[in-house]
């Protein structure tokens, strides 16, 4: 592809292991993008037109102007096309949680690649799969030689590969931070070139945001979202509904919170805290009235999953990553 | 990274590895107990690490986390019992954050005995001595934890192209 040199910006978004709502995300900026296009062009994101990976290796080095990488990286293409993209690109952004912190996928690092690929092709109950056919990285086809990814044996955050310049985190980015965090970069607001630094957030807390009302009670006991009907206005913690605000970063506006849901801490651990999951476990420390060893115990167990609830979003990039 | 799996961390042989423990002490009681289990020279194994912090409720869990991604092989939390807290509440946060620890450091796959949280009071000299010889031996029959060769063989760390440009 002819890099053409009118003056605009070449931009780039890659979808790795993550769900695709990034991609959609980035079209939820809306008539923004009318904008977008008049200040850059689309040199490579396969979601939305047809490019290949041979277009990008025919870019010269650094002819990117900003690549929003979304998803972690769980297996051998994602990296190379990872490895790819830095070289190419002179800003990388890790767009969303996937590709900041792991997110969902990440949760797979609770268990092992043999585990996962025994559920899916053997023990799952709806599995139909007499010759125990499972998926090899080389296949000797009549036609050839067929390759496909290797699986790698934990979901890696695209910071754990390549140097990245920005975070632009969530679960999706919302959509107004991420016209800010555009506008940003784009506009040399900031270098090209920085380690990590988050964009499109605030270093405060979601509970910042929040427009509950925290009445200054002890939490007495934890329940779930179907065992009751959450009294409007008033926080959602406070109530005893599983609520990872306080040790989840600010930016979103708190937008479940206004719907009557809890946070499910997307955003990722606040600026001071490197793990979201021990983050929350300070705080639920500090809200809850237990009076007794063995009451503390009891209240704790109602509360489902720790690690699945409290790095949902982040267990990539916590300080265990991994279940041994 | 093709070979993530085949690369390891030269193991340390397990034949003279020792435990090592990292121990959370509050300083109004526990640091002042195993103070004076040395001033009444109990013996005790010497595999625990001790770091003196102000309250048990200003232990946060992320302190514990750090210990195990560093590679220690258990850590021991101790604060004053309920009722004797110098802050008046620290150790109620302290009582509702380690359980909840336990439970999330047992989702992550590390053994409950790798973990211990009690209260020892500044007279417990004997207990805080029987605590550490207790789980220094449970953590040697469970053998090493090894947290940072456990990332590495999942193929954590091994990137880190984390170059600064120009290099």
């Amino acid at each position: 592809m002819n890099m053409a040199t009118n003056g605009k910006l070449k931009i780039a978004m890659y979808w790795a292991a993550s769900c695709g709502g990034c991609d959609i995300s980035l079209l939820e900026i809306g008539p923004r993008l009318l904008e977008l296009i008049q200040i850059a062009d689309v040199a490579f994101w396969p979601c939305a037109a047809d490019f290949k990976y041979t277009d990008v290796l025919g870019y010269p080095d650094e002819a990117l102007d900003i690549c929003f990488f979304n998803g972690g990286i769980r297996n051998s293409e994602q990296e190379e096309v990872a490895r790819l993209l830095r070289r190419k690109s002179r800003t990388l952004i890790a767009y969303g949680a996937c590709a900041g912190g792991g997110g969902i996928p990440a949760l797979a690092n609770l268990t092992t690649p043999r585990q996962i690929c025994d559920a899916v092709y053997h023990t799952n109950p709806s599995i139909d799969n007499p010759q125990g056919v499972e998926p090899e990285p080389l296949y000797p086809s009549p036609l050839g030689e067929l390759e496909i990814p290797e699986l790698y044996p934990a979901v890696l955050r695209l910071a754990d590969l390549v140097p990245v310049d920005y975070e632009l985190p969530g679960c999706p980015p919302q959509a107004d931070r991420v016209w800010e965090a555009i506008q940003t970069v784009a506009g040399g607001a900031v270098p090209p070139r920085n380690r990590a630094v988050k964009v499109g957030c605030t270093d405060k807390t979601v509970c910042d945001e929040c427009p509950r009302e925290k009445k200054q009670v002890k939490i007495r006991e934890f329940r779930r979202h179907h065992q009751m009907r959450p009294e409007p206005g008033w926080c959602l913690l406070e109530q005893g509904l599983v609520c990872i605000g306080p040790a989840t970063r600010g930016g979103c506006g708190a937008l479940c919170l206004k719907a009557d849901m809890p946070c499910e801490g997307c955003y990722g651990p606040p600026a001071d805290a490197d793990d979201q999951a021990a983050s929350m476990i300070g705080a639920v420390g500090a809200l809850v009235e237990a009076g007794t060893e063995e009451r503390a115990a009891a209240l704790v167990a109602g509360i489902p999953d720790p690690v699945g609830s409290f790095s949902r979003f982040s267990l990539a990039s916590g300080l265990l990553k991994v279940a041994k | 990274m093709e070979d993530a799996t085949a690369v390891h961390v030269p193991a340390p042989p397990v034949t003279g590895w020792e435990p090592r423990l990292v121990g959370f002490l509050c300083y109004w009681c526990s640091y002042t107990g195993a103070d004076s289990a040395g001033t009444a020279r109990i013996k005790y194994p010497p595999n625990l690490d001790i770091v003196k912090v102000m309250c048990s409720g200003r232990i946060d869990p992320e302190l514990v986390a750090t210990a195990f991604a560093h590679g220690a092989d258990g850590v021991l939390v101790l604060g004053c019992h309920i009722g004797d807290c110098h802050y008046i509440s620290g150790n109620h946060k302290t009582m509702v954050r380690m359980p909840l620890l336990r439970r999330l450091l047992g989702d992550l796959g590390i053994e409950p005995g790798r973990f211990r949280h009690e209260w020892v009071s500044a007279a417990e000299g004997e207990k805080f001595a029987k605590l550490v010889t207790e789980m220094t031996e449970h953590v040697r029959a469970l053998g090493p934890l090894r947290w940072p060769a456990l990332l590495w063989a999942r193929g954590v760390g091994h990137g880190a192209d984390l170059r600064p440009w120009g290099e």
